[in-house]
């Protein structure tokens, strides 16, 4: 019931006409991120977060978490009209939603993935509201050992559930742990890792690999592969959404199967893009029009994009109640709030009542104002996307440039981000996946520091981490998860021995 | 897409030898961390384990998990995929190149002029336009981050000669 009362003091906070303004700006400013290549929702936040330095708190979240949804929302726009994935999490939504454009019916496509994002999203805060106060109170007994296990688990997630190849996951993981140990070591004050030279007296700064790796990166890829737009008209008028509406409940199952899906792909932090994928597959597999998938089924756009905008949001729970980001975009919020002088975690809901339950609040009325602005504004959106990538490539460079400038004011942080840049293109080339090594990047000094203290603890034994069940159960889970593909494999193969005639 | 072969049969620099390089810069880089984590010892000290502890074990995995992935590079990726052909790698390396410029001549020339250079390049050599519409928007976005900056938002981005000049 408390927390019902903090919700409506939340609504109260984001109801502020300075707040509203940040909301409006924050979407309109997501979707264009998210329509535009090179541009997303992690680099996005990370090249804006300076810009909400001398902002309070709550209006700085509201501002970038709304620049989040529209970047979610944005994804979808390009997927439709130009076959072009805006974002990862949107290529699941090209197969039906493009198809559908060609026949002409871009407004109901669109319509449909925009509504459907939007019913993924408020499923994804509702379980936000009602679960992350509990999983905080949960958490505020964790001791080192228990917070080091929660790492342990969400790290351990990454290699065994990632569709990357667990040693490569691996290795770009270690990397950023390794890049985070760089400079001040935060337990004895030591340096290390610096061979001498003063720029690494701070070590990497997640935002600049992050604006590097997915800003620049990106880009590259981009060029590589010598983009042309070619996009469909948006017609999208009041009649299409009402019939597009009046049509949707039919796919309520599928919308609530996906919803679940995103959720659960985005608490663990497995991400947006493989709840997408996973979303759509099993629509085309339980879906009595399932054989006609890939042809401009309304239902493929709904699967897909539910649970990508599931996920999206529901990656922030983690991040609020124990302080681990569920994706790259919640990793750079992460760090907002450690810049803006709050500790993520359990704590903030005892602590700074005002600044949670002001997000939770804004989630819930930012995702209506992007629904609301995103049916209104498509055609100026699509506008944007066919200026050409001659002049839209070095604009984004150069506020990926300054993004990183302003993040200490460092000139070589603009060097920095370049290599990044160039690590970036190379990494994804070769399959190695970003997303873990930006978390690690974020998470390194912390998982550390409660790696180091359990072991002061207990002398050095390892045995800290099982000698509660608490923390046991946790680090099993997290050892099932790093072994979850051996144990899947393992598993058919035990149920092939026991039922030798179904393979007949 | 990275499992893209080439689309017209061109030449290029094969994925594998690629992907062997980069798991061979991470080995590296693995024992760089090695080394440097020995530097600042890496056993127990007086306030638990020393700095080194930590980054020492990482580095142990970065190189164990590059050895694996190098081998897996050279017995498992076909030899005649490609990373990308030449055409391709061309047209990511006149990207990389005049931004190597730009960044490295953002702290003389200040990032308002050398931006404003790097979108003029890029307008003029990959988009052709006329120099009316090129010098339009070269000037338009510095000057709109500008003002967007240093005076709504007061933040003071680098500056050269030039913004000296002009007293800005």
């Amino acid at each position: 019931m408390e927390d019902i009362v903090n919700l409506f003091h939340g609504f109260a906070v984001v109801i502020q006409p300075f707040n509203i303004l940040l909301m409006v700006i924050g979407i309109l400013l997501g979707v264009i991120i998210g329509v535009l290549p090179g541009l997303g929702g992690a680099n996005g936040v990370a090249i804006l977060l300076p810009l909400t330095f001398s902002m309070s708190p709550t209006s700085a979240i509201i501002m970038l978490s709304c620049i989040y949804w529209g970047a979610l929302f944005g994804g979808a726009i390009t997927s439709v009209l130009f076959n072009i994935p805006g974002e990862p999490w949107s290529v699941a939504t090209t197969f039906d939603g493009h198809p559908m454009a060609q026949q002409g019916r871009a407004g109901e496509a669109l319509t449909a993935a925009f509504t459907s994002s939007f019913v993924g999203a408020l499923f994804a805060v509702i379980v936000i509201t009602l679960v992350a106060p509990l999983v905080a109170k949960f958490a505020l007994q964790f001791g080192p050992a228990e917070k080091f296990s929660v790492y342990f688990l969400a790290f351990c997630s990454f290699i065994g559930m990632g569709k990357e190849p667990p040693f490569k996951t691996v290795a770009a993981m270690m990397i950023g742990f390794a890049l985070a140990a760089v400079g001040l070591d935060s337990v004895t004050g030591q340096l290390r890792l610096t061979f001498g030279f003063p720029e690494l007296l701070n070590g990497f700064d997640f935002l600049i690999a992050v604006i590097g790796l997915f800003g620049i990166g990106e880009i590259l890829l981009t060029m590589e592969e010598g983009l042309s737009f070619k996009g469909r008209a948006a017609g999208i008028n009041p009649k299409v959404v009402l019939q597009t509406w009046a049509e949707l409940p039919r796919y309520w199952s599928t919308s609530l199967r996906s919803c679940i899906i995103g959720c659960w792909m985005g608490i663990s932090p497995a991400g947006a893009t493989p709840a997408s994928f996973m979303s759509y597959g099993i629509a085309k597999r339980v879906s009595k029009n399932g054989h006609k998938f890939g042809t401009g089924e309304i239902e493929g756009v709904v699967a897909p994009e539910t649970a990508a905008h599931a996920a999206g949001t529901s990656a922030l729970l983690p991040m609020l109640s124990l302080g681990v980001p569920g994706s790259p975009t919640a990793a750079v919020l992460l760090g907002g709030l450690l810049i803006w002088g709050l500790q993520p975690g359990p704590l903030l809901f005892v602590e700074q009542k005002d600044f949670v339950w002001g997000l939770i609040a804004s989630m819930y009325l930012g995702n209506i104002a992007g629904l609301i602005i995103v049916l209104t504004t498509v055609p100026l959106f699509a506008a944007i996307l066919r200026i050409p990538f001659s002049i839209i490539a070095p604009i984004i460079l150069v506020l990926c440039a300054i993004g990183a400038y302003t993040v200490h004011n460092s000139t070589f942080d603009v060097v920095l981000m370049l290599v990044f840049g160039v690590l970036g293109y190379l990494l994804k080339k070769c399959n190695y996946p970003l997303a873990p090594m930006v978390l690690a990047i974020v998470l390194g000094d912390k998982a550390e520091e409660s790696f180091r203290q359990s072991l002061l603890a207990s002398q050095g034994s390892l045995g800290v981490f099982w000698s509660n069940g608490l923390v046991g159960t946790i680090m099993a889970l997290g050892l099932i998860a790093l072994f979850w593909p051996i144990i899947q494999d393992a598993w058919s193969r035990l149920r092939d021995l026991a039922m030798p005639q179904r393979s007949l | 897409m990275t499992d893209a072969t080439s689309p017209g049969g061109g030449s290029g620099p094969s994925h594998r030898w690629v992907e062997a390089g980069v798991a061979v810069l991470m080995a590296l880089f693995g024992f760089i961390v090695i080394a440097g984590s020995l530097q600042v010892g890496i056993g127990w000290g007086p306030e638990g384990p020393k700095s080194g502890f930590f980054p020492f074990y990482l580095g142990i995995v970065i190189v164990g998990a590059s050895a694996v992935n190098l081998m897996r590079a050279v017995v498992e990726i076909d030899r005649d995929r490609l990373f990308a052909d030449w055409d391709q790698l061309a047209q990511v390396i006149s990207v990389v190149i005049p931004t190597t410029i730009y960044v490295l001549a953002v702290p003389w020339i200040g990032i308002y002029v050398a931006s404003a250079l790097l979108i003029a390049l890029f307008m003029k050599w990959f988009g052709r336009y006329g120099w009316g519409l090129t010098l339009g928007i070269a000037v338009a976005i510095p000057a709109i981050t500008y003002l967007l900056f240093e005076k709504w938002f007061l933040i003071p981005l680098p500056k050269g000669p030039i913004e000296d000049l002009l007293g800005l």
